[in-house]
Formats: C-alpha cells, structure tokens, sequence
C-alpha cells in the first residue's frame, strides 16, 4: 500500500509540471485560439536562461525570478514580432510556424549551450520530504499551486484580467471601450512564456537538463489540457494531475515504462471520445 | 535559393495548370487563349516528362536515390493533402500510415520472400483497412482533438513496432533490412535508376487517381464535408461513411508510400519513422501548398531538400535555420508555394491580356 501511495505521490509531483506547461497552453489557446506547440522547448529554452544566470552566480531565487521576467518579455516579444503577421491566416499556417519555432529554439539551445546533460538544482532544502514524497516533488506542487492562484486572483481580481478575458471573448467590442487588443495578446503569450519557464525549472531536477527534455512532457502537457477542456484553467490543472497520475501508475503496475506513453494517450483519447469536450470544458453548439 | 531541386519547378506551372486552374481558366480566358494555353501546357508537359525522364542519367547515384525519395513524399503528401486538404481533417500522426507500408513491405520481402513489387500494392491495401478503421473513432473528433489523437497514434506506433509482442515480425529496435532489387528484363539501368522509375510509374498513378477522385462524386463530397458539412450532410451526403473513407484513402496513398520508401532505403527501424517524419509531412503540405495536387510535389521537394541546404548554411545550428525557412516561407507564400506559384502566373497571365 505504501508503496502504491508513493508512486501515485510522485505521479500527483510530475502531474502538476504537467499541469504548469498545460496551463501556459490554456493562456495561448485562450487568447487566440492557438494551441502553441513550441511552448515546450521554450520553456526548455528559459530553463536554460536560468541555468546561465545561476552558473555566472546568481543565487537560484534571483535567477528564477529573473527568468520568470525574462520569459515573459521574450513570449511576448515573439507574440509582437512573428506570430501576429500570421494571426489572420490559417490555423495549418499557423501550426507550421510553431513547428518553425519549436526547431529554432532546440537546435539554438544546443547551439549555445551545448548537447551534454547538466544537472539542474532544486530550490527546496531536503528536510522538507518525508517518507511519502521527496522535497522536490512537495516544492513542485507547491509551486503549481501559487501560480495557479496568482493565476485565478489576477483574470478575477485585476482590471487588466478582466480587460484580457474580455480580448479573447470579443475582440471587437473590446477595442470598442477602449482595450488595446494587440497588447493582450502580447500579454498572453508573456503570461505563457513566464508560466511555461515555470514548469522548464521544475522538472530540470527530475529529467535533467538538455535540449531535447521537454518532447515528452509537452505531449503529456497538450493531453492534460485536451482532457480538462482547453478553455479552462482548472480544468487543465486536473488534466495535468490526471495524465500524471495515470502515467505513473500505469507505468508501475500496468504495462511498464515502453508503452505507458501509448497507453495513456489511449485512455485519453477514449476520454475524449466519449467527452468530446474535455472534462471540465464548455460544449459548443454550433448555430446553423 | 538556388540549386538543383528548382530545377523541375521552372517548368511545373504548365502541369499544375491543368492539374489545379484548368476550370478557372477556362472560364475566364477568351477561347483562342486556352488553345494557345492547351499548347503550351502540352509542350510543357512534354519538356517536363523529358526532364524526368533524362534527370536519372545525368546525376549520381546518391542524388538518384534522393530524387526517388522526393517522388516517395509527394505520394505520401497527396495522400495527406486528400484528407487534411481536401477533407480538412487534420492528421499529426501519418508518419504512422508510412511506417505501417514500409514494414508491410519489409516484412513480406524479408519473412515471406513476397516479390518487392507485389509487397506495394498489398502496403496500400493493408493501410488503407487500418486508416479506415481509424477513421471512425476520429469521426467524434475535430480539431485540436483530432490532432493529439492522430498525434498520439504517430507517437504510439514506434513504441508498439520495437514492443516485445510483434519482435519476431518487425526485428524489433533492430529493425529488418531489404536487398535492392535489380532491374527488370535485363534493362541496362543500375538498382538507383531502375528504383527511381519504378516509383516515377507509382507516382504518375497516384496522381491520376486523385486528380480523377476529387472530380468524381466522392471528391465532391469530400470537400463539400470540409467547406459546409452540415450542408453536404442535409445534401444526403453520407458524412461518416465519406470521413472514413478519406482517412482510408489518404493512409492508402501514404501506407504505398512507406512501402516505396522502405524499398528505396532498403531499411526500417522504428526510429526512422518518429513524430518527426508525421510532423515533417503535415510541414510539406502547408509549405508546399494545401488542397492543391502540384502542393505534394512542391513539399516533396522542400521536406527533402531544405535540411540539407540548412545544414550547409549552419553546420551548428540547421535545424535554427529550417525554422527560419519555414516561417519565411509562411511570411512570403500563406497559402504554400502551389498558391504562390498560382498567384504569380495570375499575374502573368492578366500582364498579358493588358498588353493586348
């Protein structure tokens, strides 16, 4: 019993990155529609930012922090420079561009940093863990829970929340009293990059650094947001605690670690068959 | 931007004239136009079919077999384009359908002694049942849904072909390797020249039948599903039936590809055909150009040459330099370069009504 409390422990530690990467997909997706397949190896790409900042002496809050900062300018740079020419296009277009940028920053990581596997430290002193989680995987979600929060406080609580919802919901209306659709936009993408970095210095410990980390994770990150409803930030939370769940204990006692990525995304896709709009998500009816 | 893989673009606007805007131009052209039109696509085409013909005598073995590789994508594109293109059902995971076609190939050539040329028609049967098998579930599916399902099917596939169950078939990680056939009936052409023909005969095939399937009732209703499907369904267009079908078709096209391509490299491994070759193909046919026939030639070209070109840009970063290509040539040519090249000889063509 002890043992399978461990490890659906450890699946609730993985399922929450999940959750965080899941959730930087739901900032884009929400503000245009957009599922960004790049999200992963951006998120890689801020952990090595963070990486850089700590081996030139940062402390590591002082350069999680400034990665956060940092991330956040860069996903909204990218949101002003590239991927607004191709807001209007179509979504196949648009998709071929995330696969442009997804090549771009892995090979550019490997470029600048090198293809060797770095050993990426965690934050959380060791007398944290206990007997059913280790320190890291409380601190992860722990860290998942916060953003989560800042999360919900600032799209209920703030002007600028409100004036991003009301962006995605009715771009028209919305540039009618006066709110600077653009510059929403550009914050959704920030908002993602600085969430997606997040989950790249989370699991940096777990996986270890290298350019290729997040492949995996992104696949698990898109499933858990599918599965929750894309369109909801809770929901994307439970998918990701789901999927990583499910993983873990799948993997242990089920089929072993060759097929547990096929298996998972089997169920979910089964999931998804019969809740077509995820668990959590609105169902659309189309007029006719 | 220059080399030898434009080499067969120069002269393709006269064979995607009639593939693509034979009806738009004629509706448009005055009639002594088309006849000067019809000539110049017939000569075109000829010129075309001589280059073709010519290219495997003229360039290395090495860029032979490159070239039969360019000719394996286009099949594999035209079969993606019909379903994502013309159904407008997005597929990441084809590279799936291509797998499957190259080890049914391998397998009935290396355990069963199946002639190679008989293991490319039973690849496209095979693939095509699993497509439509597979396009039924996906019949629930639209979307982003249905990607990360086919997306999941593309991740899924490899696992299962290095899994233990079905070692004694596909050889596992170590995969399974094929002798290159000679050429037939004592020909005097080497294994990469008579390879390079013999997927040219495939190719030709492959772009009649589907020129000739979306004009016929099933193209219609495939894309009258894509642009009005409730219409098309209150039409009395059987949607499910017609959705299944275009999966089974598109696999068809891709699974004869895999099986082509196998032939070609005269390997399979599970890892040759990773998310990335899915990704790679549903690249080509945006890059190239969608639902457009000349498109799978254009992203043929592209998926098989562009790598190499980034590569000798940047040895250190090509992969940095693919995407950059990829975006660019998005930023330049939305609609790939099918629309491109169409958009251009629009042009052409109006200079020159002004002109008289």
């Amino acid at each position: 019993m002890d043992a399978f409390l461990h490890q659906a422990l450890a699946g609730l530690a993985t399922g929450s990155i999940y959750a965080s990467l899941a959730l930087a997909l739901v900032m884009i997706y929400q503000a245009t529609h957009l599922v960004n397949f790049s999200q992963g190896e951006f998120a890689m790409f801020s952990t090595y930012i963070a990486w850089s900042l700590m081996h030139a002496g940062f402390p590591y809050w002082v350069a999680f922090l400034t990665t956060i900062a940092i991330s956040f300018v860069l996903g909204a740079a990218i949101q002003q420079i590239i991927i607004r020419r191709f807001q209007d296009g179509s979504v196949l277009s648009v998709v071929v561009v995330f696969v442009g940028l997804l090549t771009i920053f892995n090979s550019l990581a490997g470029w600048l940093f090198g293809y060797s596997i770095k050993s990426f430290p965690s934050p959380f002193p060791r007398e944290l863990g206990n007997t059913y989680m280790s320190a890291h995987e409380l601190g992860t979600i722990g860290v998942m829970l916060v953003v989560l929060l800042l999360l919900v406080v600032f799209f209920r609580y703030t002007p600028l929340g409100l004036a991003m919802r009301a962006a995605s919901q009715n771009p028209t209306s919305s540039r009618l009293v006066g709110i600077r659709v653009g510059w929403m936009l550009a914050l959704g993408w920030g908002l993602a990059g600085a969430i997606g970095s997040v989950a790249g210095m989370m699991i940096a410990p777990v996986v270890f650094l290298d350019p290729n980390m997040m492949s995996g994770v992104l696949l698990y990150a898109f499933a858990a947001a599918l599965l929750g409803g894309i369109d909801n930030p809770l929901g994307a939370v439970l998918g990701g605690l789901l999927v990583g769940v499910l993983e873990n204990l799948l993997g242990a006692y089920v089929i072993g670690n060759e097929l547990k990525l096929t298996v998972a995304l089997a169920i979910i896709v089964g999931v998804l068959v019969v809740r077509p709009a995820g668990l959590l998500g609105a169902v659309h009816v189309s007029r006719v | 931007m220059s080399g030898e893989e434009h080499m067969p673009q120069k002269t393709e606007p006269a064979v995607l004239a009639v593939a693509d805007a034979a009806t738009s131009a004629q509706m448009s052209v005055p009639h002594n136009r088309v006849r000067a039109d019809l000539l110049g696509v017939t000569f075109g085409a000829a010129a075309f079919a001589g280059l073709l013909c010519a290219l495997p005598f003229t360039l290395s073995n090495y860029q032979v077999f490159q070239f039969t590789l360019v000719m394996v994508y286009a099949i594999a594109l035209l079969g993606l384009n019909i379903l994502t293109g013309y159904n407008g059902q997005i597929s990441l995971g084809h590279g799936a359908f291509y797998a499957i076609g190259a080890y049914v190939a391998a397998i009935l050539m290396d355990r069963y002694g199946v002639p190679y040329w008989l293991t490319v028609p039973v690849a496209g049967a095979v693939c095509m049942f699993v497509g439509f098998l597979f396009g039924f579930p996906a019949l629930r599916l639209e979307g982003l849904y249905l990607a990360l399902a086919t997306f999941a099917l593309g991740v899924a596939l490899p696992q299962l072909l290095k899994s233990n169950f079905l070692e004694a078939w596909t050889g596992g990680v170590q995969g399974i390797v094929i002798i290159k056939p000679d050429a037939p009936y004592g020909l005097k052409l080497n294994p990469d020249q008579w390879l390079y023909f013999f997927t040219l005969f495939f190719v030709l095939i492959a772009l009649i039948l589907t020129r000739n399937l979306l004009r016929s009732r099933i193209g219609l209703a495939i894309v009258a599903i894509r642009d009005q499907p409730i219409a098309a369904k209150a039409m009395g267009v059987n949607t499910a039936l017609y959705k299944s079908l275009a999966f089974g078709i598109s696999a068809m096209f891709t699974g004869v590809a895999g099986a082509l391509g196998a032939i070609a490299v005269q390997f399979v491994a599970p890892d040759s055909f990773s998310v990335f070759l899915s990704i790679s193909l549903l690249v080509g046919i945006v890059i190239g150009g969608l639902a457009s026939i000349s498109g799978a030639i254009y992203g043929a070209i592209f998926i098989q040459f562009i790598p190499n070109i980034a590569d000798k840009i940047s040895n250190a970063a090509p992969w940095a330099i693919y995407g950059v290509f990829l975006i660019l040539f998005m930023l330049v040519m939305p609609s790939g370069i099918a629309g491109g090249v169409r958009a251009m000889s629009h042009r052409f063509a109006r200079r020159r009504n002004t002109a008289k």
